[in-house]
Order: C-alpha cells, then structure tokens, then sequence
C-alpha cells in the first residue's frame, strides 16, 4: 500500500533548518497494523502528515496504490483525503460548535450526498462506536473518550483505505485509553483497513502487528537493524 | 450543514460579531440618512425651482426694466407733487395691479416666436403682477408737508396695504408654466372659453388664508373675480391665477406678457435653444432651470452644500472603516481557528469550500449589519425630517431699477402704519414672494437608497468574508494541525 524511500523533511525554526525527517525507508502493506513509536520531537507526527497527504516531503518518494504523493496536485491529495484516508488526533479536533452527529457529518461533506443519506450514516456511525445516546451532544458536553470516539467515527464514517491515528490516547486516562485502543483494533480487524497509529505509549504500540521506532528523523523496526548511521537505538524505545 | 455551520459560528463568536454588524449598521445607516437628506434637499430645490417656473419648463425669458425706469411709483391722483396733495382726513383708497418691480413687458408676439424655435418644445406666455390695495386717512400732521416721496411718512397717518401676487396663465394647457403642472383639488380648471372671463384660480394657502372657497370673490386690481378652483401649489407660488387675457387687461397691459416659460425637446439642448431665444428676443434675460439652481443662496444651498460635501464624506469614512474593522475581525477569527480549518482539511474539504464557508459568515454579518443599517437609516432619515428647521431658498434678483408701487413708502413707512402689512413691508413681501421661498426639509429614503444599502451590505460582508477567506485560503493543512502537537 504504502512505500516511503528517502523521505526527508525540514522545517525552519527561525535561522535554523530542522530535519524532521532524514531519510525514512518504509514499506506498509495493505491491511496492515502499524504502530510507529519514538520519543516527542522525533518526527512521528510529521511521518503521520506525509503519510496522510497533508504536507510533501522535502526529498524522497511516498508512493501510495501506485500513486506518487509528493508530485500530486492539491486538489489530488483533497480527494484521497476524503476518500482513502481517515484522520484521528490526539486533541480530538471536533467542530466545537457541531453536535456529534454534525461533526460526523462534516466527513462526509465532499461527498455531496443528500442531507438525509448524509445523516443516517453519520448517525450508523455514532451507534458503531456506542454513542446513539449522544448524537446531538457538543463536544462539550462530552467526556474525552466520547469526543475521541466521535472523532474515530468522523475518521470511519467514509469507510477510508488507511486510518492515521496521532497519538490518540495522548490525552486519555488509562481506562479511557484502553476503551479507544480496543476499538481501533477491532474496527481494523472487522473492516480490514490500514491502521497506522503513532504513540509513545509502548503499552499501545504493543497492540500493534508491527512497531516502527523513529528517532533522529530516522526508522528502525524493532528486529531490524539501524539506518547506516550506526546509532544505537534507545533500548526503552524498542518493544 | 452549511448554512448551520455559519449559525453556529457566528453565535459561538456573537459578542464579535456584533461588533461587526453595528460597524456595518452604522455605515451603512449614515450612508442611508445622508443620501436621504441628500434627496430632500433636491427635491426641496426642485421645489423651489417649480414655485419659481412651473413644473416642467427648462427655461423662462424675462425683460429687466432699464435703469431708472421704475422711478418712484405712486397710486394716481396721489403724491408728485404739493399742490395735488390731499387735504387732512382725506381717505385714500386705491388698488392697482403692476407687474413685480423691477420687471418690464415682452410682446406677446415673441410667445410664439419662441414657440416655433427649433428645439422648443413648448412655450407659454404669462404676466407676473402684484395686487396692491392701499387705503387709509390723511392726518393733519403729514398734510402738505414735502413732496409726494416722502411726505407720506410722517407720523399719525393711518394706512392700510395689503398685496397678494397675480400670476396671468394661457388657459390652454401646454405642459409648462406656472400652473400647468399644478393639481386643482377643489373646483375646476379653467375652460377653453375663459381667456378673458373674470374667473381666478387661487392657491390652497392664500385660500386658507383668505378663508376663500370655490364660489367666492377675489378683488384683483379693484374688480370681483369668481373663484372657480383651489390648486395645491407649492411655497412661493403665486396666491392667484387669472386667465392671460384677463390679467392683460386688468393690468392694462394688453398683447403683453413678463415671462415666457419654454420647454426645450429635450435636456440635451436646452442651452443651445437658450441661446437661439437669445438672439429671438433681444433684450431679454434667458434663464434656464441649471442657472436659477446655481443661483439658489440661502440656507437651502448651505444644506446642499452641507449634503454633498461633509455627508458624503462622512458616510465614506464610516464604510470604509466598518468595511476594515469588520476584515480584520475576520482575519483575527480565521487566524484563532487554524486548527479547525487545518482539521477540515485534513478530512478532505477542498480549499474552495472552507472558504466558502468563510466568506458565508461574513456575508451572514454584512446582511445582519445591512438590516440594522436600513433601520437606522430609516430612523436617521425620520429623526432629520422631524428636526430639520425650514429652510429658505433665495434666488438672486436683477432688481437694479428700484423703486415700484410703494415707492413712495419705501423705508420709513411701517413707522406710520398700523396694520399688520406695513408699507416698508408691502414692498418687502412683494420681493421676497417673487424670490424667496420656504421649504420644509425632509428625508425620504427611496427604493434605489434601499438597494444600495443591501448592496454596501453584502459588499461590507464580501469584503470582511474575503479578507478572512484569503487568510484560511493560506493555511496548510499540516502547520495548522503542527500547532497542536
């Protein structure tokens, strides 16, 4: 599904250029469970928004179903957004003035389906996800399992190819994170979707099939070796 | 989604956007008053310009009477000279029906001469008079004292002047002159037969006055005409119209007219044909609509002055400043929620559509701010008509012969007399009611001042909507989901 080479990324932080990425090697397979683990500041969120098609890479190729990323035009990348990726992220990111249900919904709007068809799938969605209790709900009004539940089903609501999740039990307890986690797995395991999840919580990445380490803007898997730099892994880091 | 996104929206950020529509409201509401009070400070000149010359003519021809000609004037068989003096206790009792001062006679002839000019349309002869009654006693104090100029003014005579102004019309209507255009409201116009019939039309105001009605008398130069309508006419206006043919000749002006009001075919070449009249008539004074309103003084012309100049001004710096305020509010708004439209886009709304949403919000604010505008207009508009003061229009006079009927009392006559139309006042009201009118301000909001209020609403709207869109336009979907890590 996925093949990244050479990925290199860089931002400027003043006078200062910052590789956040520096020559990422990955291969993600249809369906597959990918936990990408490392420490805050290291480059997994910017890994996450290349993957998604929500910035391009400095250097390097993201080939998606055949489809180079970086050299798509933004009305391109729009689509595959609407259609083939689902976002879910850390603070929830919710309309703040929408109910739950018209938050789903916003998913669906590229679509342009007609208001009903539009409502009854964003409604089938919330029920998915245990929330047909809390469909006209502002986020709000909500607790943050509630809200991310209702952002995971924004991310489903359009049955996507690929979810990318961003650290999203980031900001749960750990029952709550436990509840999210457990329904990520099983939406990946009963739509067979590609789950890309990235976390620096080794107890999540653990629920992974395969956990990608990244430090120093670079990839490691956890029984592959290192990137020729010949740095060593931080051991914590490793599952 | 769409339209209960921006609802939404728009309530979770109410106390700013308020703030944007009373900026557009008050804007546009000045702009409403201003343009208002602009309309009725033209319809005021217009007024005043219709009182001066009838509805519907582009020009009138007058004759100024040379210098000196009008001379002390005086009733006959009173003043000139001491031997024909009148004895003390003597009642005079005189009335005469004169021209306005300072004006002399054209032939009626040039009437239609004027008529078949190329490029006229219309052209109607009148006399413009002034009916003067003046009785009173001859006190032992001013008997055979000085000449007939001002022997008359001493003190103890008892004197009483009244004048109304007597328009002369052409009977058959021509669509120009003075009451050509004027609604008869009670009674009849005149008919065809009436040229030289002892009938008058006279003005609601002067009828008010005069406690007249259809079927009453009017004295005019001494004999009873038959009032056969009451024509609304506007200040300024003559207080009786007689037939052409009657006021000739009880004026003694027989084939004679003061005016002649001409209508040109078109806007277009209204100075040329005045030009063409020039050279028709020599001698005459052509005076088209466009240079009586440039010669328009007076407290009117302050207020057009004021309208145009300090109001339009006003109303653009206010736009322009709820147009910037209302902008960059929504920068402001758009830069608070990058996170939001980073999220938008990041599930696949296409650029065009978040701005869409944006310029949406903006144009909710420009139609909210344009509703309270219309009603403050509206209420400015009311408020100005309520609280404008009556203003005078005074159209600058070629009275360079002096002297008239009342020559005789010029100046010192109203310490003589007694009743309430002093002699010095006679002449004085004769001028001002040939010259001067009043005219109540008001500020009618017109349909078309309406349109482009919702128009400045909805451009305030795409303006703030735009400078805000532009903003989210600019977002990448990344920086702005960057933020939150």
């Amino acid at each position: 599904m996925y093949e990244l080479t050479g990925i290199r990324k860089y931002f400027h932080r003043g006078a200062e250029t910052v590789w956040a990425l520096d020559g990422v090697d990955l291969d993600i397979a249809d369906g597959e469970f990918l936990a990408i683990q490392g420490p805050t500041g290291q480059g997994k969120s910017t890994l996450l928004v290349l993957l998604g098609g929500l910035d391009r890479p400095t250097e390097g190729r993201i080939v998606f179903d055949g489809r180079d990323l970086g050299r798509l035009a933004e009305l391109q990348l729009a689509e595959l957004r609407a259609a083939d990726f689902g976002f879910v992220f850390q603070s929830f990111n919710l309309i703040p003035t929408l109910t739950a249900q018209e938050n789903v919904e916003t998913a669906l709007v590229p679509f342009h389906l007609s208001p009903d068809e539009r409502r009854r799938r964003a409604h089938q969605a919330l029920v998915d996800l245990g929330l047909e209790d809390r469909v006209g709900h502002l986020p709000s009004e909500l607790s943050g399992g509630q809200q991310q539940r209702v952002a995971i089903a924004r991310a489903l609501v359009k049955d996507p190819k690929v979810l990318l999740a961003d650290e999203p039990t980031g900001n749960l307890d750990e029952d709550t994170r436990d509840e999210i986690v457990g329904a990520l797995e099983g939406l990946w395991r009963n739509r067979g979707l590609t789950l890309v999840l990235v976390t620096h919580d080794s107890w999540v990445a653990r629920r992974a099939e395969r956990i990608a380490v990244i430090k120093g803007g670079r990839v490691n898997y956890g029984d592959a070796s290192w990137p020729s730099t010949g740095r060593e892994p931080d051991p914590e880091l490793v599952a | 989604m769409y339209l209960t996104y921006i609802r939404r929206e728009l309530r979770r950020r109410s106390k700013q956007a308020i703030v944007v529509a009373v900026g557009l409201a008050i804007g546009i509401g000045l702009v409403m008053t201003v343009s208002a009070t602009s309309t009725g400070v033209e319809n005021a000149q217009l007024q005043v310009l219709h009182s001066l010359y009838g509805v519907g003519t582009d020009m009138t021809v007058t004759k100024t009477a040379s210098a000196g000609s009008g001379g002390p004037q005086h009733f006959s068989g009173f003043g000139g000279n001491a031997e024909s003096a009148p004895a003390a206790g003597t009642q005079i009792s005189r009335n005469t029906l004169r021209p306005t001062p300072g004006s002399a006679t054209l032939p009626a002839a040039d009437v239609s001469k004027v008529a078949s000019l190329s490029g006229a349309a219309a052209a109607t002869g009148g006399l413009v008079l002034t009916d003067t009654s003046f009785s009173g006693t001859i006190s032992s104090a001013t008997s055979g004292a000085g000449t007939g100029a001002t022997r008359s003014t001493g003190a103890g005579s008892s004197f009483d002047i009244s004048s109304f102004s007597v328009d002369g019309v052409q009977i058959s209507k021509s669509g120009v002159g003075p009451l050509d255009a004027a609604e008869v409201a009670k009674g009849s116009y005149f008919s065809s037969s009436d040229n030289t019939a002892m009938v008058a039309i006279v003005s609601s105001s002067y009828a008010g006055q005069q406690s007249l009605s259809v079927g009453s008398t009017v004295t005019v130069a001494g004999d009873s005409l038959s009032v056969i309508g009451i024509a609304r006419m506007p200040s300024g206006s003559a207080d009786v119209y007689i037939p052409l043919g009657t006021a000739q000749s009880l004026a003694g002006l027989s084939g004679d007219v003061t005016t002649i009001y001409v209508s040109a075919t078109s806007a277009a070449n209204v100075s040329s044909l005045a030009a063409e009249v020039q050279r028709t008539v020599p001698g005459a004074t052509v005076s088209t609509s466009a240079q009586l309103a440039s010669e328009v003084t007076g407290s009117l012309s302050s207020a057009t002055s004021l309208a145009t100049r300090l109001g339009k001004w006003l109303s653009i710096a206010a736009l322009a400043v709820a147009f910037v305020i209302a902008g960059l509010l929504m920068m402001a708004a758009v830069s608070r929620r990058v996170r939001e439209f980073g999220t938008l886009k990041a599930i696949g709304w296409r650029t065009r559509r978040i701005v869409a949403q944006v310029m949406g919000e903006g144009l909710a604010l420009g139609l909210v701010g344009g509703v309270a505008g219309i009603v403050l207009g509206l209420a400015g508009s009311e408020i100005v008509s309520l609280l404008a003061p009556s203003l005078s229009a005074t159209v600058g006079s070629s009275f360079a012969t002096g002297g008239g009927d009342f020559g005789a009392f010029g100046g010192g006559g109203s310490a003589g007399a007694t009743s309430s139309s002093p002699a010095g006042g006679g002449l004085a009201r004769a001028f001002d009611s040939a010259r001067t009118v009043l005219v109540h301000l008001s500020a009618p909001v017109q349909s078309q001042t309406i349109l482009v209020a919702v128009c400045l609403a909805v451009a305030g709207g795409l303006v703030a909507g735009a400078l805000g869109s532009w903003r989210a336009s600019r977002l990448r979907p990344a920086a702005a989901l960057r933020r939150i890590e």
